[in-house]
């Protein structure tokens, strides 16, 4: 298992990290248990995400993929946000052993869960625009 | 170019120079194969039979217990099958071990297993150790076999090898050890540990890859390994590598000449590295401190995650080993460190660091220069590290 250039740097200079004091929206994703949490705060201006930062405990695999997502979404509208998907997480680092996958999904659901905490900061239901949540796939199928 | 600190010797070491030049000539001046009667043949033989000749010296066992192989795993899997096989024609089938073995002997007890053997594994505590009464009460009039590693991989914890073994012994049972990580590091006597077969890996010592041994006490006769020629006993047929028994001799040689010298001045550092890494706020050690490898140190940090600890390191120019699900290739962190009672979330953030002869003083400040900067920096972007300290108050 190697991890390309691109993900050693996103991983070595991680962009866009740490917390925002006066975010409009924070999600967060994975637990401990697994290994990976992702924290994604997001400040919104007329349906565009004009600013986002992250927060991850993980390996190096889930702190690139939350820094590329994060650059990924950043000055996008929510719309082109909520598109955004894993592969196109992965595909933008050049790609990721397969073990680590599932920590493309889970940047793309820390987008997400922002996003959803946003609408549901405004009243409104985030479910039917968002969708579900898919907090750390493997782990609940594992319990 | 940026200093590079070697701290994975319990992963492999780097050859000896004394154990590379003694193989030299062994790939083209005398290349001869040993079953031949010819000169050439005939020199290959003795450098064969020396090898075997000093290793038995380093471990105070005879020549003939003494059989050649690709490795730790294979010295594992025979030692295990062959006993397995030896027991279930007495009827007896089952087996002894412990929860944090390597995993060439964990997964060759889960295959007997699928063949109707029930496996026993000893807890072996937060501190990392059997406690020879639960071996005890363990036995069962059909155990064929007990397998207990005599250091651990990971957390270095050296096991109580000589009453355990006598406690197999009282009860007429085989006793086995993966003493890969031992072998070359600190005294092994197979005399005085009274252990009827011991694995131990070339590669683990400043040996070359690819070979190993199994000692295996006058008196147990292991079924065939590999079917063929007349080599090792005619138990493991194939030419022997002898380039590579060569240098597993000279470097187990060497190894053993070091040893007292150099472990002291190992269990220094190592002291010094975990007494200085424990001031880090909610850091821990892991395995007991006294029953220890001269050269292990593995630390878990609260509130970071081990595979990006490591690829930090490996920025600063550090190569060191994790026991994180990230690196072990499944969901779950090392099964060692669960062994030992370590939550998920915190076997998670582990780190080990392993020393040899390489290493210097200076090697340790250079890490401890390294290492707290870089788990200040993964605590700061770690939302589990804010919801520890919010908790804490």
């Amino acid at each position: 298992m190697a991890y390309s250039e691109k993900v050693m740097d996103h991983f070595a200079n991680p962009r866009n990290v740490g917390e925002m004091k006066d975010a409009d929206g924070i999600g967060e994703v994975g637990n401990p248990k697994c290994g990976d949490i992702m924290k994604m705060y997001i400040k919104v201006d007329n349906d565009v995400i004009t600013d986002v930062s992250f927060k991850t405990f993980g390996c190096g695999a889930a702190i690139a993929t939350s820094s590329m997502a994060t650059e990924l979404v950043k000055g996008h509208s929510i719309e082109d946000a909520l598109k955004l998907t894993n592969k196109a997480v992965m595909e933008a680092l050049d790609g990721l052993p397969p073990v680590k996958v599932h920590c493309s999904v889970l940047a793309e659901q820390a987008i997400k869960a922002a996003v959803s905490d946003y609408y549901t900061r405004q009243g409104i239901d985030p479910t039917p625009i968002v969708g579900e949540i898919h907090d750390c796939e493997e782990c609940s199928f594992e319990e | 170019m940026i200093k590079r600190v070697y701290a994975d010797n319990a992963a492999t070491t780097k050859l000896s120079e004394r154990a590379f030049d003694a193989m030299k000539p062994y790939f083209t001046e005398i290349y001869g194969n040993p079953s031949s009667l010819y000169t050439e043949g005939v020199n290959a033989r003795k450098a064969v039979d020396k090898a075997r000749d000093d290793i038995a010296v380093c471990l105070n066992a005879q020549p003939n217990e003494i059989f050649f192989l690709s490795g730790g795993s294979e010295a594992d899997n025979w030692a295990i099958k062959g006993a397995a096989e030896l027991g279930e024609k007495k009827g007896r089938k089952h087996i002894i071990s412990s929860k944090f073995e390597h995993h060439a002997v964990l997964h060759t007890l889960e295959y007997l297993e699928k063949h109707g053997f029930e496996v026993t594994l000893l807890d072996v505590h937060e501190d990392g150790l059997v406690r020879p009464d639960e071996l005890e009460a363990a036995i069962r009039e059909d155990t064929a076999l007990i397998t207990i590693m005599y250091a651990n991989n990971e957390i270095g914890t050296i096991q109580p090898i000589k009453e355990l073994a006598a406690i197999a012994k009282k009860h007429g049972i085989i006793f086995h050890t993966d003493a890969v990580q031992a072998v070359g590091t600190i005294p092994v006597d197979v005399k005085d540990l009274g252990v009827d077969m011991l694995s131990l890996s070339s590669h683990k010592f400043h040996g070359p890859k690819g070979v190993g041994a199994l000692y295996v006490r006058k008196g147990i006769r292991l079924p065939n390994l590999v079917h063929g020629g007349a080599q090792e006993r005619g138990l493991r047929a194939g030419t022997e590598n002898i380039a590579g028994v060569v240098g597993m001799a000279e470097a187990l040689k060497e190894s053993v000449e070091v040893m007292p010298e150099r472990n002291k001045r190992l269990e220094k550092m190592r002291d010094r590295l975990i007494d200085n890494l424990l001031k880090i706020d909610r850091s821990r050690i892991n395995g007991d401190r006294t029953n220890r490898l001269p050269g292990n140190v593995n630390m878990c940090f609260q509130g970071i995650e081990g595979e990006s600890l490591l690829l930090s390191l490996d920025l600063k120019g550090i190569s060191a080993s994790s026991g994180s699900a990230c690196t072990s290739g499944s969901l779950d962190p090392s099964h060692v460190l669960l062994s030992i009672g370590l939550p998920h979330e915190i076997a998670h953030g582990s780190i080990r660091m392993t020393f040899s002869t390489e290493n210097t003083e200076d090697d340790i400040d250079y890490i401890l220069s390294v290492l707290p900067p870089i788990v200040d920096r993964l605590r700061s972007m770690s939302p589990l590290w804010e919801k520890i300290i919010k908790n804490d108050k």
